[in-house]
């Protein structure tokens, strides 16, 4: 298996055996000290979209591997407003840097950039298609909290339709074969093609209205954001926004190991008292971006295999 | 019937190529296809067929149809056959064959792919033959052909 110069675009793109030796390197990660791992390599920061979390754990991530950063959070201050092609962009930048993660609104938008570039490209989220990184460390913290990825009961819920986050990890659960509840409003269920997919891999998966149904029976409910703008008017967003709020009142019967997730930010779908519950993960789940973002930062600049 | 009494209701052309079993509502639309300059074309819409009832048929002199023409005939017309003619008979006959891989001869129906806001080739990779379904390179989202519009 080879990472040196592999850029890291869409899940979709990853066999099963990329997938556990990120995770495990991720692992090693958390319990060694890596401040000279990359020491003299730069990152190169390109977000041509805002984002908090995604572009701070990679900056952080790479500052505890020893390297520096570069780049913009704004593509009002770069070239791009000058209407530079996403092509010439990337082909200056990478004579800047060793390594570079990229967000930006158009879908393919990763794709392209690794086709200009001579250096890796990590995809940050391009659009409402792919964000690997974030289902990287979606599959960390089950295995850190269940101990394994195989044969897990996993529950999705809230905008499945739209959420790239839950689109992905249901593509990289069909992998180590884990039954998949899906949780949504007819309006907002997973699309077809994605359960099309399950039934070709033969992965076991079943659609329902309310949470209540099988909470008692996951190891991972894996809670996500409805958005207001998805619905066409405040009425139906309001009648089907409190189906979807998550309550510790909720969580009587349920399994001891289960693990509540969310990618972040959320507004009300679970609420703050959950928090205090032994259930809830989605802190320790942003923070597992860290030691995530390290290794893949680390294996595609090959400072270390 | 014997050849030489069958009426022909579109000419032989003595070398060239001919697309036949054509389905009607496509014919117009391989014909659009063919990068054509001084050839001589003949064509025929709507005629009897024994195994599609209907269909098209288009003969051009001496032209041997490019790689790209062939893909694209595939996309709008599965079922045509080519033949090869020289000296007025057919030397060499085939179905067209579907291509794995369409590069930069269709528009990506997502309008919020890469591929529609920068200069650059689009590509499709055939993930589904029948019926056909195409996924986008760039924004991996997938669609029916006749959601793609060739370019």
């Amino acid at each position: 298996m080879r990472f040196k110069g592999k850029d890291i675009i869409s899940i979709n793109d990853m066999t099963k055996p990329e997938i556990i030796h990120i995770l495990e390197t991720a692992k090693k990660m958390e319990k060694r000290s890596s401040k000279k791992l990359m020491q003299g390599k730069i990152l190169g920061t390109l977000f041509f979209e805002p984002s908090t979390r995604t572009r701070l754990s990679f900056e952080s991530a790479a500052k505890r591997l020893g390297a520096q950063t570069v780049g913009f959070a704004d593509p009002s201050v770069s070239s791009v407003k000058k209407g530079e092609s996403l092509w010439d962009t990337i082909k200056v930048t990478e004579k800047y840097c060793d390594v570079i993660v990229m967000r930006h609104p158009h879908e393919g938008s990763a794709r392209l950039a690794a086709e200009a570039a001579s250096v890796p490209i990590i995809n940050g989220g391009d659009g409402p298609n792919q964000h690997p990184t974030q289902t990287l460390l979606d599959l960390y913290t089950i295995k850190k909290c269940q101990g394994k990825l195989t044969g897990l009961k996993v529950a999705m819920s809230g905008d499945l339709k739209y959420g790239r986050t839950v689109h992905s990890l249901a593509a990289a659960l069909s992998l180590f074969n884990c039954r998949v509840f899906f949780i949504a409003p007819p309006e907002l269920q997973m699309p077809k093609h994605i359960l099309d997919e399950l039934d070709r891999r033969n992965i076991k998966y079943s659609l329902h209205p309310r949470i209540e149904d099988v909470i008692t029976k996951v190891d991972v409910l894996y809670s996500t954001r409805i958005q207001k703008e998805r619905f066409p008017n405040e009425k139906e967003y309001e009648k089907v926004k409190n189906i979807f709020i998550l309550k510790q009142s909720m969580l009587r019967g349920v399994k001891k190991n289960l693990s509540i997730m969310h990618p972040l930010p959320r507004v009300n779908e679970i609420m703050k008292e959950v928090d205090d519950t032994p259930y809830a993960e989605y802190f320790e789940q942003a923070g597992n971006g860290i030691p995530v973002r390290m290794a893949l930062l680390a294996l595609v600049t090959g400072v270390i295999r | 019937m014997t050849a030489a009494k069958k009426e022909m209701k579109v000419p032989a052309i003595q070398k060239g190529t001919v697309i036949d079993h054509i389905p009607p509502h496509a014919a117009a639309r391989v014909l659009d296809i063919l990068d054509l300059g001084d050839e001589l074309v003949t064509f025929g819409n709507n005629l009897s067929s024994r195994k599609m009832k209907k269909k098209g048929i288009i003969k051009v002199s001496d032209k041997m149809l490019r790689k790209d023409e062939l893909d694209r005939i595939a996309l709008v017309a599965p079922e045509a056959t080519l033949c090869e003619i020289k000296d007025y008979k057919v030397i060499k006959k085939r179905k067209v064959q579907m291509p794995d891989v369409f590069a930069g001869m269709l528009r990506c129906f997502n309008p919020n792919c890469i591929t529609r806001h920068q200069d650059m080739k689009t590509m499709f990779t055939l993930v589904q033959k029948d019926p056909v379904r195409l996924k986008c390179h760039y924004c991996e989202s997938t669609f029916d052909k006749d959601q793609l519009e060739l370019l």
